[in-house]
């Protein structure tokens, strides 16, 4: 074994890479809860892919043969239900743990220098995963398969000059067909998991270099002992390898088994009850909407009506002079501030309601990006900032969650209290932009706790 | 081909439009409690749903002997008392799929619309809804005579009013102008009385449920060895971590 070792060490690096990902990467000590969900992402990736595999033998890729071969995975393939549901569950999972993730990082700052480059590889790993699941959602060729693909494409049409061709472009056809399923059957098997496990390799790779954040949001590389290890660090392996993660794996699994096994469409919230009527062109589900963890974006393009263009302006007026009155007599930042306040304006007033809601809805991604440039607090983590950002994450959990909720419902029925569930996701989107938009002063004013030298308990 | 769009999307529309206000239709739905370990009331629904459905609806993606294997039903049963509807060679295979005899163009000619496809109709449409749909059925002067309150101006016509008996239904002018559903007047009773009826129809219900999804039958019994095995790991990845931990303060 040990010859076995040396002459692949000869010819790879095999162990200086075992031991700078593994057992001589230190992670800090202090990990909680929420830092099993990275380790859990990667577990359902790796579930996703074999499940997917298997799924593709027996699955078929045309539109009169693709959802009679679901259902012959589900009824005459040895353990096809089994192996459909763990994909279908897996899905809504991977999102579970994405966002949990995510969530993660907003409170203890891990999207903070140095690992600003870390936290834009996630949020375009997020993307990535949202196109994967859409295009896997088309697959089953079910009615609401059919429709949500027909309504999210032609949002491409509300671009001006070019959506016609470009939605066009994207079915290969006038109307979601045959050639839609087939080039979305290819980016979802191939395509894009190739994109995804690159990059998940990508932020691992950055994650090593610029190493772990931690609940108190302190660097463990500025406390080095004499031997240049890390005093607040373990080795990643095994302490958290075999030591936490496996654990954690394993209760994932409990809880992820539990919705396969006795709950896989979980009321239809993980899989819909109009997808067990197959794809029909004359026949529109009474609600198109599509699953759970598109909902909170779908509700932000619902809300975008015509009444609530004022309002946005209005917004865009108060961020504006926000960022006037801060920029300290900075001439030029005060000149392109009032422009790209009136260009907003303005193209509030020339586009039409629906080009904002796909605006607002790209924006409400493409706005993670800016993260860690927005965040002025001279602190990380939520431990050591004050009441100012705990409300303020706690109001965008709090917007996210209800307009996740919302966009499950029809616009015009009540689904809370006192209004319609429209106003509602009108509200709620303001307060979901006013998180990021308002980040650079509200992280200054709020008052901060000392940080400590060493990681806490 | 115009005039069949056109009359399938009226057929459609009022469905549509109902199915936001109540749960089944004109109506709430009744609520079923059925029984998939029940293998006996399984077994009077195949028997209905063979004898009756299958004349015009198929369960395209489901075979007779899967159904039999499920439901303790031989092949040689399934060929003497299931066994009507030949294949393409002319001939029964119990393997073969639970496709309806009659064609597209026959169904068309006879209801103007294709009846669908039951294998899932438990899944989209749910337990309840089939319940109350079948025992809903009315006469009234359409066409076809028979008008349904779960489904308006369904193509289809009640097909167990020999068992059911003929109802007819009565309407009442709500607060707001709209007409609403009051209840049914039997006419004329049928070979069962309501609750032999009713019973019947949860048999029926029972098996479109168990159609709709036959590892039902398995996944919850495999769900709690998959359970057992996951907290026998559970309960050593934990000592695991214990113990690597115990030193790191």
């Amino acid at each position: 074994m040990q010859k076995l070792i040396s002459w692949i060490d000869q010819r790879f690096p095999l162990i200086e890479t075992w031991e700078y990902h593994m057992s001589k990467y230190y992670a800090p000590k202090n990990f909680n809860f929420w830092y099993y969900f990275g380790s859990l992402a990667i577990v359902v990736l790796v579930i996703q892919i074999v499940t997917g595999i298997f799924l593709t033998m027996h699955y078929k890729p045309d539109t009169h043969l693709a959802f009679a071969s679901v259902e012959f995975i589900m009824r005459d393939v040895n353990f096809g239900w089994l192996i459909r549901y763990m994909h279908s569950v897996g899905a809504s999972f991977f999102f579970i743990t994405v966002y949990l993730h995510m969530f993660r990082g907003l409170m203890y700052g891990s999207y903070r220098g140095p690992r600003e480059l870390l936290w834009i590889i996630g949020v375009v790993i997020f993307i990535a995963l949202m196109a994967e699941a859409f295009m896997g959602y088309l697959l089953p060729w079910g009615d609401m398969s059919y429709w949500g693909a027909q309504v999210i494409i032609s949002l491409f049409d509300a671009i001006p000059y070019i959506g016609h061709g470009l939605s066009t472009w994207i079915r290969g056809d006038f109307v979601v067909s045959d050639a839609t399923l087939n080039r979305f059957f290819a980016f979802h098997v191939i395509a894009v998991p190739l994109v995804l496990v690159v990059l998940v390799f990508v932020h691992l790779v950055a994650l090593h270099a610029v190493g772990s954040n931690n609940p108190d949001g302190i660097e463990i590389k500025k406390n080095k002992g004499p031997d240049g290890i890390p005093l607040d660090g373990v080795p990643f392996h095994p302490y958290y390898t075999i030591g936490k993660d496996l654990f954690g794996v394993v209760v994932f699994l409990m809880v992820y088994s539990a919705v396969v096994f006795w709950g896989p469409s979980l009321h239809g919230v993980f899989l819909e009850k109009d997808n067990f009527i197959p794809a029909n062109i004359l026949q529109t589900p009474p609600d198109i909407k599509p699953l759970w963890y598109f909902t909170p974006f779908y509700s932000i393009l619902r809300a975008t009506t015509s009444d609530l263009k004022p309002i946005l302006g209005a917004f865009f007026g108060v961020v504006g002079a926000f960022s006037v009155f801060y920029s300290r007599g900075n001439v030029k930042r005060i000149v392109s501030v009032c422009v790209i306040v009136a260009v907003l304006i303005l193209g509030l007033y020339g586009l039409p309601a629906k080009v904002w809601g796909v605006i607002l809805m790209a924006a409400a991604l493409l706005v993670l990006f800016f993260l860690p440039w927005l965040d002025k607090s001279p602190v990380k983590s939520i431990r050591y900032r004050g009441w100012i950002y705990k409300l303020a994450l706690a109001l965008f959990v709090i917007s996210f969650v209800i307009m996740g909720y919302l966009g499950m419902k029809k616009p015009n029925a009540t689904d809370l209290f006192w209004f319609q569930n429209k106003p509602w996701a009108q509200f709620f989107t303001l307060i979901y932009f006013s998180f990021f938009f308002f980040m650079p002063f509200y992280t200054r004013w709020d008052k901060t706790k000392p940080v400590p030298e060493r990681v806490t308990k | 081909m115009n005039k069949i769009l056109i009359t399938i999307i009226l057929v459609l529309l009022p469905a549509v439009s109902f199915a936001a206000e109540k749960s089944c239709g004109l109506i709430e739905c009744d609520n079923v409690n059925i029984d998939l370990h029940d293998q006996a009331s399984l077994q009077r629904g195949a028997r209905l749903f063979v004898n009756y459905c299958l004349s015009c609806h198929s369960a395209s993606y489901m075979r007779y002997n899967r159904m039999g294997k499920d439901l303790g039903i031989s092949d040689n049963l399934i060929k003497k008392y299931m066994g009507f509807i030949p294949n393409k060679l002319g001939k029964f295979n119990a393997g073969q799929l639970m496709k309806s005899n009659m064609t597209p163009d026959v169904a068309k000619a006879a209801f103007n619309t294709v009846p669908p496809d039951l294998s899932d109709v438990a899944r989209s449409r749910g337990a309840d809804w089939i319940y109350t749909y079948m025992r809903s059925f009315y006469r009234d002067n359409t066409p076809s005579g028979w008008n349904n309150v779960v489904f308006p101006h369904v193509a289809m016509p009640d097909v167990l009013y020999a068992m059911q008996g003929t109802q007819s239904a009565t309407f009442k002018t709500a607060p707001d102008g709209a007409k609403e559903f009051d209840h049914f007047e039997m006419i004329k009773p049928g070979t069962m009385t309501p609750k032999e009826y009713n019973s019947n129809i949860r048999d029926l219900t029972n098996f479109l449920v168990y159609m709709g999804e036959p590892a039902k039958l398995v996944r919850y019994r495999l769900g709690i060895y998959v359970m057992l095995f996951l907290a026998v790991l559970l309960l050593f990845s934990w000592l695991l971590k214990k113990d690597y931990w115990k030193d790191i303060h």
